[in-house]
């Protein structure tokens, strides 16, 4: 996939650049460009995965842009947008993945971890050997002894 | 803990290396055959119909849209700016050989550029349609270029290849799929 690495490296390059806020892109309407941007932080740009379709610059990623926004413009509610995307590139697309069978080890992994340690705490405090027995008399003496000396 | 016990304790964690290991491997060997792409996505529209769109033709080619499209047939997404697009051009060229109608979309590509990129690599297809603005290859939910779908009789789309296509591919997954298909 040299395609890819290319596009990679160019996103990478882009994003030393400039965070993506061509004025030429953003609607004039205040409000409905804040709510264009939000919906394009919570959207995945499909070529440089690990960005955010409003953050990055590939060419994919201005079209998604420009999409949201004729769509908000359209009068889409924000939830239209997100399924309007979803339909498209599946829920890989939202960078927020809903809970379901798919996504559920994901989600359960903080809870599994958690319980994972407790339990291991658990094991360790049963483990641990009982308390030596106090001291006896001559035993007591002895550190005193040890100790003034 | 008996000592037995004690021994799989102390072991217990070099198993779980070595299992992770294998499983690396296993990936790593997959990805270098292309049969694992760990960018690669699932595609929404197995199972579905095309997506609408009429698109203008590349001249001489009319343009097409997707009732126009008489399966079993390949898609085909390509550009003249695409490197691994080149690289499929032999197979393609090949399952023109073999007789598989190959419906083409230039994506994001200007006409001339496209003219001379198929004068150079071949043009395997039965027609070819021009998306500039690349608005039907989102429809699609394409993230990249080359990418291959394959429609049934009745309009399905039933796979999707995102990247070149390469002798092993066609061979080990389309062919066969395209058979069951006729």
């Amino acid at each position: 996939m040299k395609l890819v690495a290319v596009t990679f490296l160019g996103c990478l390059l882009a994003t030393a650049a400039v965070a993506v806020s061509d004025p030429g892109e953003m609607l004039p309407n205040r409000a409905q460009e804040l709510r264009a941007e939000a919906l394009g932080h919570q959207l995945r740009c499909l070529v440089c995965q690990n960005e955010s379709v409003e953050d990055s610059n590939a060419d994919l990623a201005r079209d998604l842009r420009h999409i949201i926004r004729q769509r908000i413009v359209a009068g889409d509610s924000d939830r239209q947008v997100i399924d309007w995307m979803v339909a498209r590139y599946g829920d890989f697309v939202r960078l927020r993945p809903p809970v379901n069978a798919m996504t559920l080890a994901l989600w359960g992994a903080p809870g599994i971890a958690l319980l994972a340690g407790v339990a291991a705490v658990l094991i360790a405090r049963r483990r641990r050997p009982a308390a030596p027995a106090p001291l006896s008399d001559a035993e007591q003496q002895r550190l005193a002894e040890l100790l003034k000396s | 803990m008996t000592p037995l016990q004690r021994r799989a304790f102390l072991l217990a964690p070099f198993g779980v290396a070595a299992v992770g290991g294998a499983a690396f491997w296993l990936l790593l060997n997959r990805m270098r055959e292309g049969t694992y792409d760990p960018h690669g996505l699932p595609s929404m529209l197995i199972g579905k119909k095309l997506p609408r769109f009429s698109l203008p033709g590349l001249p001489p080619s009319q343009g097409f849209s997707n009732a126009d499209i008489v399966g079993p047939a390949l898609i085909n997404f390509f550009a003249s700016w695409c490197i691994p697009c080149v690289q499929e051009a032999p197979a393609l060229m090949a399952l023109k050989q073999q007789g598989t109608p190959i419906w083409g979309i230039a994506y994001k590509d200007k006409p001339d550029a496209t003219a001379e990129f198929l004068q150079q690599n071949g043009d395997p297809y039965t027609r070819i349609a021009q998306d500039e603005p690349g608005t039907t290859a989102i429809n699609f939910g394409l993230y990249g270029v080359p990418e291959t779908y394959v429609v049934d009789k009745s309009g399905i789309v039933r796979w999707r290849w995102a990247g070149g296509l390469s002798d092993d591919i066609v061979r080990q997954s389309l062919d066969p799929l395209m058979q069951s298909l006729v």
